[in-house]
């Protein structure tokens, strides 16, 4: 398409572009840039050393360990397991498989409230598997584990549904290349296909690690809730609320308003370096 | 020969099987079942009585009312929008569409929080709503604009793709054929993109009526009058009522299941219409 066919498409036979896109804007300015903009400039009122003593005082630190260990651990498992779980369902054929693929999006569609208090109940000391880890010792609920667990589950789509279509969309013959070229089946594993894999991957692993940092319903119930120990920032924010610090909440809240841009930023790079915006 | 290496041997693929499957299971169909037993543990009597007490109605009204203004506000915002995006060009498209995205990005926590700094007492215009005796924070439209709030991208995140995928050729026929503005819309651009539209609007609604953190931040917890059906799953699990806050979480997992076959039906239907290009109007 060269200049021209550049410039006719934008001035396009159909209608209502000015007015759609008027309207796009308008809606996204009051439900999200106002409101978010607002949240920056009350943070800003507060003054800057108020601000950074809030937000480097040892609970907040501590509860910022909790959110991101415990995000990054369940992300990580998605990633390997969700690898695997894309694998087999993409190569494979076993009785149950269409039913288990359509269940990958449960965590989804499950409200949060719903998955908190039934990984809760089946983890703790009388739960269904929580009598199996009590007597080795193991506290699953009200510890971090349990957030780990939590932040697991809903991260659980993520990397299955990026891995996926790009697993669909390989091309067999460059595995057949590989192994006509004596490649063994670990190797072309390793070499031919692992390549192509990767920024999936890495995408959805991003995504369940952002995800879960961001998460308040289903861990608040299994965590426990201990401060330095098992609070994440979701909860410490909401605790200042009840507590009436309203600077406190704002200053914290800044805080993860500026990690989730920081990482809807990086994703957005991801897709870029995997070459495709939706994945 | 080949064939082995083409593929894994059958004791690693049934390893690999295995190991999935176990995941699956114990992350997905346990804590599904467990909300089904758990609920119906005290008996059909008591499941229902939990579902049919004043405050678990007061519920579920709430929840139908928030969902009734935030899924179709976002609906059409979805179709403006991938209309927008998907069929025209313009400088700073990939931009507009990180900041639909954006919603999925913030805390739930933080999506509550940015509504009380707005219009709760402390907030900006705390002051003169009070003045006035409107009351936002900690009242039903508080709920509604945080749920609003965390579902903008459901609608339009499935359509835009959709949309530029399709073009505008089939637009641009109905318009040299004729057809006015919203007769192309009803005609061509609707029925092109319902399948979408309606996994999309499943996704937003399952959203709208499961949201908690943010609502939690926002709502107060006034029982009976702002609490949403996961507010109350919320208190009466902390009262120690764990059957019958079950009994109305499995509401929502019922919810869940429906919007699960929804997207299981839209892409057997989409598959279909790949397999079969011709139009089926």
């Amino acid at each position: 398409m060269g200049l021209s066919g550049f410039f006719r498409r934008r001035r396009s036979v159909l209608p209502g572009f000015g007015l759609t896109l008027g309207l796009t804007l308008l809606y996204l300015s009051l439900i999200v840039l106002i409101p978010l903009s607002a949240t920056f400039l009350k943070a800003s009122t507060a003054g800057w050393s108020a601000f950074w003593h809030t937000v480097t005082e040892p609970r907040a630190l501590a509860s910022y360990r909790v959110t991101f260990g415990a995000a990054f651990i369940g992300a990580l498992v998605n990633a390997l397991m969700g690898l695997v779980v894309a694998w087999v369902l993409v190569r494979y054929h076993f009785p149950g498989r269409r039913m288990l693929d359509a269940l990958v999006d449960l965590p989804f569609a499950l409200p949060t409230a719903v998955a908190g208090i039934t990984l809760t109940t089946l983890l703790s000391a009388h739960g269904w598997i929580g009598r199996y880890l009590e007597p080795l010792g193991i506290k699953a609920a009200f510890s971090p584990l349990g957030i780990v667990i939590a932040l697991t589950f809903i991260g659980l789509p993520f990397v299955v549904r990026t891995v996926q279509p790009v697993l669909q969309a390989l091309d067999p013959e460059l595995e057949e290349g590989a192994a006509s070229l004596g490649a063994g089946r670990w190797q072309t594993f390793r070499r031919v296909i692992a390549p192509e894999l990767w920024p999936a991957l890495l995408t959805g692993f991003a995504l369940a690690f952002a995800r879960a940092v961001g998460e308040y319903g289903s861990v608040v119930f299994i965590s426990g809730n201990m401060p330095m120990r098992t609070e994440i920032t979701p909860l410490l924010i909401i605790t200042k609320l009840e507590q009436y610090d309203y600077a406190g909440a704002t200053a914290i809240g800044v805080v993860m308003l500026v990690i989730s841009f920081a990482m809807l930023l990086s994703i957005n790079m991801l897709h870029w370096w995997s070459g495709k915006r939706y994945a | 020969m080949r064939e082995s290496r083409l593929s894994e041997p059958p004791a690693v693929r049934r390893f690999l099987i295995a190991v999935a499957v176990l995941f699956l299971a114990l992350f997905l169909l346990m804590p599904l079942a467990a909300v089904f037993t758990e609920a119906l543990r005290k008996g059909v009597g008591a499941y229902l009585a939990a579902l049919w007490e004043p405050d678990a109605r007061a519920a579920i009204r709430l929840t139908l009312l928030t969902a009734a203004i935030a899924v179709p506000l976002n609906v059409v915002f979805g179709l403006v929008a991938a209309w927008a995006i998907g069929k025209f060009d313009f400088p700073g498209k990939h931009l507009l569409i990180t900041l639909i995205d954006l919603p999925f990005s913030v805390s739930p926590v933080v999506s509550g929080l940015i509504y009380v700094l707005l219009f709760g007492l402390q907030g900006w215009f705390g002051p003169w709503l009070a003045a006035h005796h409107v009351k936002i924070i900690f009242a039903v439209p508080g709920i509604i604009l945080a749920t609003i709030f965390v579902t903008v991208p459901f609608v339009a995140r499935e359509l835009i793709p959709l949309m530029q995928a399709q073009g505008t050729e089939d637009e641009e026929a109905a318009r040299v054929l004729g057809a006015g503005g919203w007769q192309m819309f009803w005609r061509v651009t609707l029925p092109n993109v319902k399948w979408g539209l309606l996994y999309g609007v499943m996704l937003c609604n399952a959203r709208a009526m499961g949201e908690f953190g943010a609502v939690s931040v926002v709502s107060g917890h006034i029982r009976g009058q702002t609490t949403t059906l996961p507010l109350h799953i919320e208190i009466l699990y902390n009262e120690y009522h764990a059957a019958a806050a079950f009994a109305v979480a499995s509401l929502l997992a019922c919810l869940a299941l429906v919007t699960l076959a929804a997207k299981t039906l839209v892409e057997w239907k989409t598959s279909q219409s790949l397999r079969e290009p011709a139009h089926e109007h």
